[in-house]
């Protein structure tokens, strides 16, 4: 199980950082799939078997989906490397490190027992997290589908000339 | 029996599962393509397939050992590692959900209970779902790496149907679910044993979710056909207009991987309907132990092999359908009717449920 972690976690750092170093759109979205379903894993083995799903149906089935489509749509070449400004040239990799320094330092002080993957002590099945959501959060959720609904309306308004 | 010995039974129990299983499904494959193909011609008042074989049944084989034997043609711009992933990536999806579907009740041997099902997810209609909605990116990926304008246009066509009705196709199941209260396929299954009683009185209505979600069902099945591609929903592939669409630069075993991956995955979907909507394995059980172990297995297949009849007796009826209609289609009418049957019966378990 430990195993089979590392090698997730492995194969998300990996993706991702070819998600960023990639010149070919199509080829950046694909590693985002593969970090998205790494990810699925890791839930998997946390034992949130429902979050693992709904991960791969949601991001990678349905939203990832649309990515690919649209760069297909625009048919993106490989892009050229921008002209980094100076500024970022010298800022960048020291922002980088603090802030990779300040997350690991917040992380060890939350969780000082965290080594690996906890066992699952959460019930994370569908009902639980039903309950959780139309319970205890339903008021964010609401206020989250309101503005996802605004957002949807904007696009539309903006995308289209004439309505 | 001590711990390392009963992880062996179990680990060998699952290999030989599989084995089995994938042995079945690839040969209902084969042989459905002869199915399609024989039927079809019926229909058309044909023969078919003839001559190899007593009624050309050993058309399958031969067809296997030409596609083997093609040459395997790559276009001069492909991306050559999409273009090999695409079909690799579709057969792969198309195999990986029969491994949730449980074909019976199983059976007991030396103290041990074994399922007929590889793996018994507590959320294995979602990881259907899932399989099944990663299953675009093999047409994504085939049309956009084979660098070509018909191919590129089947699998736009194709990423935009299966998006519009993968919601049809969820929202449909989810009256099942409520009546079930389960994810789990087994569980599904296992409450649809039995007989309806109406007011007291057996109805000898067998008691399957068809008959109090009927148009969840017929969304459902309408969706999945439109999910697999096929005929009138077969756009991506629309041969009058696209050439083959968007395996059109495909040949050799590649082809072959999609055409595997697009019956395997009719099968999937007619195993799906059988479990959520035509109570599974349920039905008459009778005789020796081992006719009452096999039964429900038989019953199973057969009610598959309806399904798979229809898919094949609509493709030799239906004419496809213009790509504004697929659309209007899927957005305007079925998904307010998954929505009002979602509606509905929510209202009705919580009358029932309150008086």
């Amino acid at each position: 199980m430990v195993l089979l972690f590392y090698i997730c976690a492995a194969l998300a750092v990996l993706a991702a950082l070819n998600v960023i170093l990639q010149r070919t759109p199509v080829y950046s979205a694909l590693s985002l799939i593969v970090v998205l379903c790494a990810l699925a894993v890791v839930y998997l083995l946390l034992g949130a078997e429902f979050m693992a799903v709904i991960q791969v149906i949601v991001y990678a089935g349905a939203i990832m989906v649309l990515f690919v489509f649209v760069i297909m749509l625009l048919n993106a070449r490989p892009e050229a490397p921008s002209q980094r400004s100076r500024l970022a040239r010298w800022l960048g990799a020291p922002l980088v490190a603090a802030f990779l320094v300040e997350m690991l330092v917040v992380i060890w002080q939350q969780f000082p027992a965290a080594r690996g993957p906890a066992a699952a002590t959460l019930d994370a099945g569908p009902a639980a997290v039903g309950h959780l959501l139309f319970r205890n959060y339903v008021l964010p959720f609401e206020v989250t589908s309101i503005l996802v609904l605004v957002a949807i309306l904007g696009a539309v308004v903006l995308a289209k000339k004439e309505l | 029996m001590d711990t390392f010995s009963e992880t062996a039974f179990v680990l060998l129990a699952t290999l030989l599962k599989v084995a089995i299983v994938l042995l079945v499904l690839l040969t209902t494959i084969a042989y459905l393509s002869w199915l399609e193909r024989k039927v079809v011609a019926h229909i058309q008042a044909r023969w078919g397939p003839y001559f190899v074989g007593p009624h050309g049944l050993l058309q399958p084989v031969a067809d296997g050992i030409k596609f083997l034997f093609k040459e395997d043609i790559v276009p001069l711009e492909a991306d050559r590692f999409l273009y090999w992933l695409a079909p690799f990536v579709g057969f792969t999806l198309a195999f990986l959900s029969i491994a949730v579907i449980p074909f019976g009740e199983g059976f007991t041997f030396r103290g041990h209970t074994i399922r007929f099902q590889i793996a018994d997810l507590n959320v294995g209609l979602l990881f259907v779902f899932a399989v099944t909605s990663l299953g675009v990116y093999s047409i994504v990926l085939a049309g956009w790496s084979s660098n070509s304008k018909y191919p590129l246009f089947g699998a736009l066509r194709s990423s935009a149907q299966m998006i519009s009705y993968e919601l049809a196709l969820g929202f449909a199941v989810v009256g099942v679910l409520m009546i079930s209260g389960t994810l789990s396929l087994r569980g599904i299954v296992e409450g649809q044993g039995g007989f309806w009683h109406l007011g007291g009185v057996n109805t000898f209505l067998p008691h399957w979710n068809v008959f109090v979600q009927p148009a969840g069902f017929l969304v459902y099945f309408t969706a999945a056909v439109a999910e697999t591609n096929r005929v009138p929903f077969d756009l991506p592939e629309g041969e009058t207009e696209l050439v083959g669409g968007f395996h059109t630069e495909y040949s050799s075993l590649k082809f072959a991987m999609f055409f595997m991956a697009e019956y395997a995955n009719m099968v999937t979907v007619s195993c799906l309907a059988t479990l959520l909507f035509f109570g599974g394995w349920h039905g008459p059980v009778f005789g020796p132990g081992v006719l009452r172990a096999l039964l429900p297995v038989f019953w199973f297949c057969l009610k598959v092999f309806c399904f798979l009849f229809v898919y094949i007796w609509m493709r030799g009826t239906l004419p496809r359908f213009r790509y504004d209609q697929l659309m209007a289609f899927g957005w305007k009418f079925l998904l307010p009717v998954a929505l009002l049957n979602v509606l509905a019966t929510s209202l009705v378990i919580a009358w029932l449920t309150a008086s």
